[in-house]
């Protein structure tokens, strides 16, 4: 193991603890205000929706909106099972398959 | 909660119901993080960097993203400590929002136990810890559960990829990378009850494709989260006003 290499491990090991750490830390503290509850109640909508659509809309890093979007197309339908179902596993075989499929047709 | 409880006490955790049901409801994204396990690995390797440095970044870091970056410049010649650290932090500020959001569940536990949920915090954790939080209220033992799975998952699979990615074609080709947007859905959808969260979720959606397009790295997450979230809150407050 090479030592600029463990200090770069290090570093970054470091920073990305600070970032989990110090909003619950600082949190701790004070408690959580009101007004700042108000606007941490859509974090998760937001952070789930933006952990998925560019996933399926740029799933190269440029906007795809063709057919030949296979990650689209596939979302599409698991938006539809996973609205009906509400079951991952119903969802994510669906899913795959139709992303499998898509690999094996193109 | 008595006296003699080991200072780390992950038995006691385990023998929680919970703490099984949050490790089974980790199981698809579990299933979605192998082939980037598998793949970090083998990039390390591609990079230039050693079997232990790899692994090691894996165990230490445990960030995904910031590690295929880190990696990729490393390969590309890119070694300042400055350059590769700040980058790291870019790319991790996401998790401010949801250590934020997470604080209030976590304070019951001790100071210690928050700094290694904190230090185990993932995309992938938060999302499926906050959708039980959602459903059913927010347990501890659930929590360590999604978390210690992900952390587990994570350094096995780079290990493989570190042993046996050389033989494994293109690991990220079988639709496995797939799992994980498949996974948010399911958590997505169920939110979706209200006219705010509707609107959250589509400003959310429409800035990070913008994003994902004119900003570097991940900053179209930390602009789609803030910009959705002002929003809503803009919304809950305008509501909250009229009643």
């Amino acid at each position: 193991m090479r030592n600029e290499i463990l200090v770069i491990i290090i570093g970054m090991a470091l920073v990305t603890f600070v970032t989990r750490f110090s909003c619950v830390a600082l949190l701790r503290q004070t408690g959580m205000p009101a007004w700042l509850e108000r606007w941490l109640t859509h974090i998760p909508t937001a952070i789930l929706t933006a952990l998925i659509i560019p996933a399926l809309v740029l799933p190269r890093g440029q906007i795809d909106l063709s057919l030949d979007n296979h990650y689209l197309i596939a979302g599409l339908l698991a938006t539809l099972v996973a609205y009906r179902s509400r079951n991952i596993i119903a969802t994510l075989m669906l899913g795959m398959g139709t992303i499998l499929s898509l690999r094996l047709l193109g | 909660m008595n006296g003699n409880q080991r200072p780390l006490a992950l038995g006691y955790i385990g023998e929680k119901p919970e703490f099984w049901q949050g490790v089974v409801s980790s199981g698809p994204i579990l299933l979605g993080v192998i082939p980037f396990g598998i793949t970090c690995g083998v990039l390390g390797l591609t990079a230039g960097l050693t079997s232990l440095e790899t692994i090691m970044m894996s165990l230490l870091v445990f960030a995904g993203a910031s590690q295929f970056i880190a990696i990729t410049m490393l390969g590309a010649g890119i070694t300042g400590w400055g350059l590769l650290v700040f980058t790291t932090l870019l790319v991790n500020l996401r998790h401010l929002l949801m250590g934020a959001s997470l604080a209030e569940y976590m304070v019951k536990q001790s100071i210690f136990r928050q700094a290694l949920l904190s230090f185990l915090l993932t995309d992938e954790a938060y999302a499926v810890t906050i959708s039980r939080i959602y459903q059913n209220g927010y347990s501890a033992a659930f929590h360590w559960g999604t978390s210690i799975s992900l952390y587990i998952t994570w350094g096995l699979s780079t290990i493989a990829g570190v042993l046996v990615g050389n033989y494994i074609p293109d690991p990220l080709a079988w639709g496995l990378d797939f799992a994980m947007p498949a996974t948010f859905l399911v958590l997505l959808l169920p939110r979706l009850t209200d006219r705010i969260s509707v609107v959250v979720c589509a400003v959310a959606g429409l800035i990070a494709v913008a994003g994902a397009v004119y900003l570097p790295g991940k900053w179209y997450m930390i602009v789609a989260c803030l910009g959705a979230v002002l929003v809503g809150g803009m919304m809950e407050g305008a509501k909250a006003h009229a009643k």
